[in-house]
């Protein structure tokens, strides 16, 4: 490592490396939209990178002009084709500009703040590592970004697309805005010819009482593995995590087969009798977590003064773990709302689907794949608008029962 | 002075709050018994049946009527057909009967010695019938000018016919064939093989790029909460959504994949990335840690947001570099929780039925043990053998379980 410990040569290293990530980064953006042509160059990167490295260690440019002089010239550089970009030749003017233009920002703003605390020659250790980590951390932002995107990108854009389009071009995600209402086509079918509405607000029900089910069972009970003393409370506070090791499916069979012969399957109350035990065991042992963390010396001044067990729960614990029960319902209602496994297996009857039964329904080979895609979507976004307003309760819920700060 | 002792045996009080405790957790206690205790139970049971869907149904004796002949004027002669059958194949009925009400202006010319006929009543006992037995019971019968006249249909009187079957799932008939069939042949090893790489890779996968990813967001900035937000939508999002996406995205003829790949000149021939041999399991394997690093990106984040600050100022300030200080004092402070976390995560990506399933249904060499219980039971329809490996399954669960268990119990002080 001595050896690269010198500020001429970790940076052009840095802007190879980075120049070389962009360029993949901005290819693979550029095609998912347009379409066209646009090929990451590995000479050209390590050409650019080098310079930009160089030039950056060399200038110290903290300067606005030099770095506004230097943005310029890759610009120019990619426009003129040899940047980090090849830039096939049908691609229209305005597309070659917008990549050029992304290249040169993208690469020279964060080289300039990776190298700023190096000098050309020797460096210490700290300040090595310290370019390496900076380095790191931005492909790290760039890379998690990316690879979660490109799924939710590819999922919402096909299925805005018509069959044809998406035979003649895979890659061309351009949205035809010219084509109007027409856009969403397969969301209007979904809904008129697939039933999605039922299924949605199917899906809607189940997982709102699995959620109320769920907590009138595991509230109690967590309060008493938490707080109350009885014989056999470690081995049942143990014996729930089990419980959350048993594989779904091992369980699903012999239920397919009880339902079967009593004739619950294809019912309604036949899921709702399943549902809540799968997530009891959770709600439970995140819930007896939570208990746990809050002072048992308020409850305890509450039966001083009177109050019976069970309104001390209920006036002094619930209010106090709001904040819990809301994270709970949420990773409750999360669950109920992506089950799939029991859903497959016990409703066959298309008047009876939830949503993630009536998405499987789609994968079939006469149903176009952006039909597929819009039910994909519209399973998606009700658990994604939900979860991204309740996000703190949902980060905080999920860790309460097992991390102790 | 006497010594203070704590009273040994429990008092009143105690007793009492021990009594609610076991109140309020009943609910909980009895469902979870009915849903997961019972099933575990029958799994066992169903293990050692020779049984398959079809023989879910119980064998019942069934029976269709008809009335033969043509009838043009009264003093016509024709047959009265009752076809019986078992229902199964496999289980015989017992004690199986009839009954039926003839109408009148029907005359019954001879009856069968096994039927008896009182005030236009038919009855008769048929004793036991084996698996898949039939027969047409045909009695000859003539009717009367009233009963042309009246078109009457002798199906409006519906013929009763009952017996005693017993469900193939509770007769006395047990083997052990699922099990030496499982374990006949490389399949199986084959089977373990695959869930083993599976679960392996995907949990130290899953780790790893979960703590990268917390790495990288351990500092405040602007963006930070969106960034986090962000991170966490492949592990929020519906599985059939985003595994759906995949297969679509990874489509070896209208993928986008493959698209850009031949675009860009990197293959000349489309991949089938689900659909190769060595090359599905490891994409199936990507997708495992794509969906659940988040799981251990927040968990791994959120006990680095409790360690202390003032220790990095410390070692900054005796002039550890960046890697020291991860190595040096992160490390040890992480390393209770990925090891919860891989445990967790070794257990539920061994327990993963669905992601398999939608991506490959358990082919091109990725078939896990659990796809192979969904594989046996409902694809070949065997549902004891299917039985078999979930008893398997479970065998392997519980021996992680009890390594669990002696492990989590110093980390987490339960």
């Amino acid at each position: 490592m001595t050896r690269f410990r010198y500020g001429y040569i970790t940076a052009p290293i840095i802007g190879f490396l980075w120049a070389f990530t962009i360029a993949i980064l901005v290819a693979v953006i550029m095609s998912f939209i347009s379409g066209d042509l646009f090929k990451p160059s590995l000479t050209f990167s390590l050409v650019n990178g080098v310079f930009v490295g160089l030039t950056l260690l060399y200038l110290k440019a903290n300067k606005r002009l030099i770095l506004m002089g230097l943005t310029l010239l890759i610009f120019l550089i990619s426009y003129f084709g040899f940047g980090a970009v090849f830039i096939g030749e049908q691609v229209s003017i305005q597309n070659r500009m917008v990549t050029s233009l992304l290249i040169a920002l993208a690469i020279i703003l964060p080289i300039n703040i990776m190298l700023t605390d190096l000098n050309f020659g020797a460096l210490t250790r700290h300040d090595f590592e310290h370019a390496i980590i900076k380095f790191l951390t931005w492909f790290g932002y760039l890379f998690f970004t990316f690879i979660v995107v490109i799924p939710f990108y590819v999922m919402l854009m096909t299925s805005l697309k018509s069959q044809q389009a998406l035979l003649a071009n895979p890659l061309d995600f351009s949205i035809e805005f010219s084509k109007g209402w027409a856009l969403f086509r397969s969301y209007i079918e979904l809904f008129r010819d697939f039933n999605f509405g039922q299924y949605l607000s199917m899906s809607l029900m189940i997982s709102v009482l699995t959620v109320f089910i769920t907590l009138l069972f595991s509230v109690p009970g967590a309060y008493a593995i938490a707080r109350l003393r009885f014989k056999g409370r470690a081995a049942m506070s143990r014996s729930i995590l089990l419980i959350y090791m048993v594989p779904m499916i091992v369980l699903a069979l012999p239920i397919y087969i009880a339902f079967s012969t009593v004739g619950l399957r294809n019912s309604v109350v036949g899921i709702l009798l399943i549902y809540p035990v799968t997530t009891v065991p959770v709600a439970l042992y995140m819930l007896q977590g939570y208990f746990r963390g809050l002072p048992a010396e308020i409850e305890e001044a509450g039966l001083m003064d009177g109050l019976s067990r069970l309104a001390v729960i209920w006036k002094i614990t619930l209010p106090l773990s709001l904040p819990a029960l809301a994270s709970v319902s949420l990773y409750v209602f999360m669950i109920s709302w992506n089950e799939f496994l029991l859903a497959f297996m016990l409703l066959d009857d298309p008047s009876k689907f939830t949503l993630t039964r009536g998405v499987a329904m789609l994968n079939s080979s006469e149903i176009p794949r952006q039909h597929l895609m819009a039910g994909a979507v519209v399973a998606t976004i009700p658990i994604m608008i939900i979860f991204l307003g309740l996000e703190r309760f949902m980060t905080k819920g999920l860790t309460a029962g097992s991390v102790k700060g | 002075m006497s010594d203070a002792l704590p009273p040994r045996k429990s008092g009143p009080l105690q007793k009492r709050e021990a009594r609610l405790a076991w109140g309020l957790l009943f609910p909980t206690i009895s469902s979870v018994a009915l849903v997961v205790i019972l099933p575990l139970m029958a799994i066992f049971w169903i293990s050692i049946k020779p049984i398959t869907l079809a023989d879910l149904r119980t064998a019942a004796p069934t029976v269709y009527e008809k009335l033969r002949g043509d009838f043009a004027t009264g003093g016509d002669e024709g047959t009265l057909e009752y076809r019986l059958k078992n229902s199964s194949r496999r289980q015989e009925v017992t004690e199986v009967k009839l009954a039926d009400t003839i109408p009148t202006g029907l005359h019954i010319l001879k009856l069968d010695e096994r039927c008896e006929l009182s005030d236009q009543k038919l009855t008769c006992e048929f004793g036991d019938w084996q698996a898949g037995y039939s027969e047409k019971l045909r009695i000859p019968v003539q009717v009367n000018q009233q009963f042309i006249d009246d078109e009457i249909n002798v199906r409006s009187s519906k013929a009763q016919i009952s017996g005693h079957g017993v469900s193939a799932l509770l007769n006395g008939e047990f083997t052990l064939t699922n099990f030496t069939k499982i374990f006949d042949g490389g399949e199986f090893w084959n089977v373990m093989g695959v869930t083993l790489f599976y679960t392996i890779f995907g949990t130290i996968g899953a780790l790893f790029v979960g703590l990268l990813a917390a790495l990288i967001l351990n500092k405040e900035f602007k963006g930070q909460g969106v960034l986090r937000g962000l991170f966490l939508f492949p592990y929020v999002a519906p599985v059939i959504a985003v595994a759906f996406t995949w297969v679509t995205l990874f489509d070896p003829f209208s993928g986008s994949a493959n698209a850009l790949l031949l675009q860009m000149d990197i293959v000349d021939t489309p991949i089938n990335f689900f659909g190769e041999k060595p090359l599905a399991l490891i994409m199936v394997t990507i997708f495992e840690i794509w969906r659940y690093f988040p799981m251990a990106f927040l968990f791994i984040l959120a006990r680095m947001q409790s360690i202390n600050a003032d220790m990095y100022e410390a070692a900054e300030m005796d002039g550890a570099s960046p890697f020291q200080q991860f190595w040096a004092l992160s490390m040890p402070q992480l390393l209770g929780i990925l090891s919860v976390l891989f445990l967790l995560r070794f257990i539920w990506t061994f327990n993963k039925f669905d992601d398999i399933f939608l991506l490959t249904g358990g082919n091109a060499g990725t078939r896990t043990l659990t796809v192979s219980v969904y594989e046996q039971a409902f694809a070949i329809s065997n549902i004891g053998a299917g039985a078999a490996v979930a008893v398997i399954i479970f065998a392997v669960l519980l021996l992680f379980s009890l390594f669990f268990f002696k492990f989590i119990s110093r980390e987490e002080g339960l």
